[in-house]
């Protein structure tokens, strides 16, 4: 039980994916803008996280494994990727349209989105069990949850500031991550896995 | 896109690299100009891959684009992008392993690059096999141009020396070579560039965010 919660610890801080790992980035700078879209983004994203954490690790260890298919990982996760979210934009489209309303436009974005991949790619290089894959897709989801709170809150204040004009927008994005990113080195060494 | 096509093969390869650079201008797929250009060997290695992959997943989709039905054309597309991704992440891994056991995660993920995904849907699903060719030979080398850009100030900067080789001989500014030294350096470079554009090309300046 400590490891599983070790493990959270260190894929949502330690491991974090914007600020340690540097993924994620085109979602990360363009959903920031506002609090609300980043609340948004950052419930469909651990969402699909764990599920897609479960289902690729399913498909790794059952089918590619026994027949040695391992160089095809990038192909078959992206393709269960797309799939899985291509069903539940349907789904959520007939079974609840409000939610849909919400949410939807962020399930469009998830398909090429290197978080999403990443993690099963980890899962497959870390050899985890079904239960840590889980967990770790939740500690990923959590941290780019966290994140994404952390910067839409600061680019919310950034607004009323005065930016010289070719920094404005992107640019002192980029330096405020870099910031938060020292701020993170913070966490490394806390735990050693 | 009949504009597009009396536009010359020159015009394409330009726009790539200066109009719509993929890092600097439109800021897509930014993960790895952060995290791979701490070394200017690394961050062209990288820029060749992309370069690589944006060239072969145009032409190939460019043939292809009138057998794919619209409605599944997005999974079609990244299923043929996955393809080339593997074709280079393995030659990679074939060939220059010390620097793949570094980016090795980071070439398996350009199959989610969003700048890929979007030069097959804007332009080569809707253009011609040797049009295709030259807008991704354009994309490919604007990358490879913004990530040799950010790697070359990273490694000058950040240890002083060029492709390991020493040429300054002054402390270095550490901070450049960290791993978060990279979220500065391409800041610094996009503001750099805005304003290059601002100042003489009487531009607005790259100001949109993201997507």
């Amino acid at each position: 039980m400590l490891k599983l919660f070790e493990l959270v610890v260190a894929a949502s801080l330690v491991n974090n994916f914007v600020f340690t790992r540097y993924l994620g980035l085109c979602i990360f700078m363009g959903v920031t803008k506002k609090m609300e879209t980043a609340l948004g983004m950052s419930m469909t994203f651990t969402a699909v996280m764990v599920i897609s954490a479960a289902i690729n690790w399913v498909a790794y260890t059952f089918v590619m494994e026994p027949y040695h298919l391992e160089f095809l990982k990038i192909l078959v996760f992206v393709a269960i990727i797309a799939g899985f979210v291509q069903s539940a934009d349907t789904i959520m489209r007939k079974v609840s349209p409000g939610l849909y309303y919400k949410l939807g436009i962020y399930l469009a974005l998830i398909i090429t989105n290197c978080i999403i991949l990443a993690v099963p790619l980890t899962i497959a290089e870390s050899h985890y069990n079904f239960i840590q894959s889980l967990v770790f897709g939740l500690g990923s989801g959590l941290g780019f949850a966290l994140a994404l709170i952390i910067m839409a809150s600061i680019r919310e204040k950034l607004e009323l500031a005065d930016v010289p004009r070719p920094f404005q927008g992107l640019p002192i994005a980029f330096i405020l991550t870099g910031l938060i990113a020292l701020a993170f080195v913070g966490f490394s060494g806390l735990i050693t896995l | 896109m009949s504009a597009a096509q009396k536009v010359s093969y020159f015009g394409l390869i330009r726009n790539g690299i200066f109009g719509e650079n993929p890092v600097f201008r439109v800021a897509l797929s930014l993960c790895p100009a952060v995290a791979v250009t701490n070394t200017l060997k690394s961050g062209l290695l990288m820029g060749v891959a992309v370069f690589f992959v944006q060239v072969m997943a145009n032409i190939s989709i460019s043939i292809v684009r009138k057998l794919i039905h619209a409605r599944i054309r997005l999974p079609a597309y990244i299923l043929i992008i996955g393809t080339w991704v593997t074709v280079a992440n393995l030659l990679l891994a074939a060939y220059e392993w010390p620097i793949y056991k570094e980016i090795g995660l980071y070439v398996e993920l350009i199959v989610a690059f969003a700048i890929i995904l979007s030069r097959a849907e804007l332009f080569a699903s809707k253009n011609e096999v040797v049009p295709s060719f030259f807008d991704g030979l354009g994309m490919g080398l604007g990358f490879m141009f913004a990530l040799g850009a950010i790697s070359f100030v990273r490694e000058l900067l950040g240890n002083g020396a060029l492709l390991g080789y020493h040429v300054v001989n002054t402390h270095p500014v550490l901070l450049f070579a960290l791993p978060m030294g990279g979220f500065f350096a391409v800041g610094l470079l996009m503001g750099f560039f805005n304003w290059i554009d601002i100042r003489f090309f009487g531009g607005h300046g790259a100001s949109g965010a993201g997507h």
